[in-house]
């Protein structure tokens, strides 16, 4: 017996999709739908909501096998490109790592830093079909004799190569100011002293996990768009955290929940898939991130009707409290405000830059529901779901 | 805060003055020497920035002009690839002139080169470096 008036399953929707039937809206569209029609009819009508965002996302990386070398090699360590590659796997298995600068960077040796090239800029590389030159250092052994190799290849070139990422998407983030007397150069961009500006970065109302707040469809399975081509949500990503502050409707008032996501590096793009140089931070990776969601019922419905004056977020230092860990907030504003150009921080209005990209969102979000119906894309059902919170749309009523 | 760049031509019989100083200490203006080649008894050439408030700006450079100091402006040109661009926003942040600046409500990121001081902040503040400076446009200063 389902509490739902609404009850579609994944089979049944899927079945719409292959038949070119499905009603897919984006998760923009979505809003005036639900406020328009209400929760259950907009659930009866729409049967996915596509979700999108395009940001940069540390925790972020790559596997490659770089195929065997004449004599044999078990590589111990690898570079691409001069950026250092992990390869305490196997014999010729590797991981890249987004974050990891050349080895030749300056680093903040004279600071702020550039960070011009790393993991995230060789991932692009390698997508948009540029030749890298991959060295590799071992010790022999009998079965593998090669001491070192040295070879210029390209992504065709690679047996294997897959984008893996243990934290994307992060549910919700803190919008940061500076409130020392000194520029501090961040993850999360330049930060002028006194509170002279704030930076936030999420996609708000198109964030998947925002439509999704309590991980009700999104789980170890989920079919998504990924860097421009197909991948998989596989795992709830490192420092997921459901147990937080929530609003009425359900969404987290900060950071909360993250994906991992996995898909094969092969079918991706360039496009949706950017090296990153965060000045004074280091490089990373800018990814293109879209989940689909299932409307199964009208609870779901009216999680997918989330819009940015309803979703809050926490306003942080990033000049003093966060590096030394210390738990304060200066306010709660809304995505609505900060999106509005000029939020009100301690009483003095703060101008807001956002660093990730709405006109990415949205696009992935249409990319996604053109998928969708022309049935390039179906729906995954998850295996597993995420750990969520004990929380009720009822209760907070 | 007032920045610009400037081409200076220094005279060989000035070579071993310390005008730079003088410009700190008189004119309170702060400065960035971004290129520099000055030798005893030659003539020198400097490329330098100076920051701070448009008046002391003003009479620094009309010291440097009795000083037959040649100073001409170097207009930094900076241009966006609007390929590399993916429309985050970081840069509105840091450009002081609100040349880059959000349009609403798509958010939609956009590049007024006409409002552009081309102080080049937004260079390292792009994280995919979409923005570039050029100094190939000289333009002589009118006092």
């Amino acid at each position: 017996m389902s509490e739902y008036t609404v009850n579609k399953s994944y089979a049944e929707i899927n079945a719409r999709i292959r038949a070119g039937e499905a009603v897919v809206a984006t998760a923009e569209e979505m809003i005036d739908i639900v406020r328009e029609d209400g929760p259950v009819a907009a659930a009866r009508r729409i049967d996915v909501v596509t979700t999108g965002t395009f940001s940069t996302m540390c925790s972020s990386g790559a596997f490659f096998n770089f195929g065997q070398t004449t004599p044999t090699i078990k590589a111990a360590k690898v570079w691409i490109n001069k950026v250092q590659a992990y390869a305490g796997l196997a014999a010729i298995d590797i991981y890249l790592g987004a974050t990891e600068p050349a080895e030749d960077d300056p680093l903040n040796k004279v600071y702020p830093g550039e960070f011009r090239y790393g993991g995230g800029h060789v991932i692009e590389d390698l997508v948009a079909g540029k030749t890298v030159l991959l060295e590799a250092k071992a010790y022999a052994t009998d079965c593998y004799a090669n001491t070192k190799c040295k070879k210029e290849l390209c992504l065709a070139d690679m047996p294997h190569a897959l984008l893996c990422n243990p934290r994307n998407g992060y549910q919700n983030y803190n919008c940061a100011v500076n409130f020392s007397d000194k520029t501090v150069h961040t993850y999360m961009g330049t930060l002028k002293p006194k509170c002279r500006n704030a930076n936030y970065c999420s996609a708000g109302e198109l964030s998947p996990l925002l439509n999704d707040p309590l991980y009700r469809t999104i789980g170890l399975g989920t079919r998504i768009f990924l860097g421009g081509g197909i991948g998989y949500v596989t795992w709830h990503g490192t420092q997921h955290n459901p147990n937080v502050l929530r609003s009425s409707g359900g969404t987290p008032r900060q950071p909360a929940g993250t994906m991992m996501v996995q898909g094969d590096l092969k079918q991706m793009s360039a496009r949706w898939l950017r090296g990153v140089s965060l000045q004074g931070y280091g490089c990373s990776l800018a990814v293109g991130l879209g989940v689909p969601i299932p409307i199964l019922n009208e609870e779901i419905a009216l999680f997918t009707g989330v819009s940015d004056k309803d979703i809050f977020t926490q306003v942080i230092d990033y000049g003093h409290d966060y590096t030394n860990r210390i738990q304060r907030n200066y306010g709660e504003v809304s995505y609505a405000e900060l999106r509005s150009g000029q939020i009100k921080v301690a009483g003095k209005k703060v101008p807001t830059a956002p660093l990730s990209s709405r006109v990415k969102a949205v696009e992935i979000a249409e990319t996604l529901k053109r998928w969708i119906l022309d049935k390039k894309f179906q729906l995954g059902e998850p295996v597993a779901h995420f750990p969520t919170a004990d929380f009720s749309l009822d209760d907070k009523e | 805060m007032y920045t610009r760049i400037y081409f200076l031509r220094f005279p060989k019989e000035t070579s071993d003055q310390p005008i730079i100083y003088y410009l700190v200490k008189r004119y309170d203006v702060e400065f960035n020497i971004l290129k520099a080649d000055i030798l005893p008894q030659r003539e020198g050439i400097m490329i330098i920035e100076f920051k701070g408030n448009r008046e002391n700006i003003r009479e620094a450079l009309s010291y440097l002009k009795d000083l037959e100091v040649q100073v001409e402006r170097l207009a930094g040109k900076v241009s966006r690839d609007d390929e590399k661009c993916f429309q985050c926003g970081a840069c509105t942040g840091i450009c002081p002139v609100g040349a880059l600046y959000m349009q609403r409500p798509e958010m939609a990121v956009l590049f007024d080169p006409d409002r552009c001081s081309g102080c080049g902040l937004c260079v390292t503040a792009c994280p995919v470096r979409a923005m570039t400076v050029s100094f190939d446009q000289v333009v002589v200063e009118e006092f």
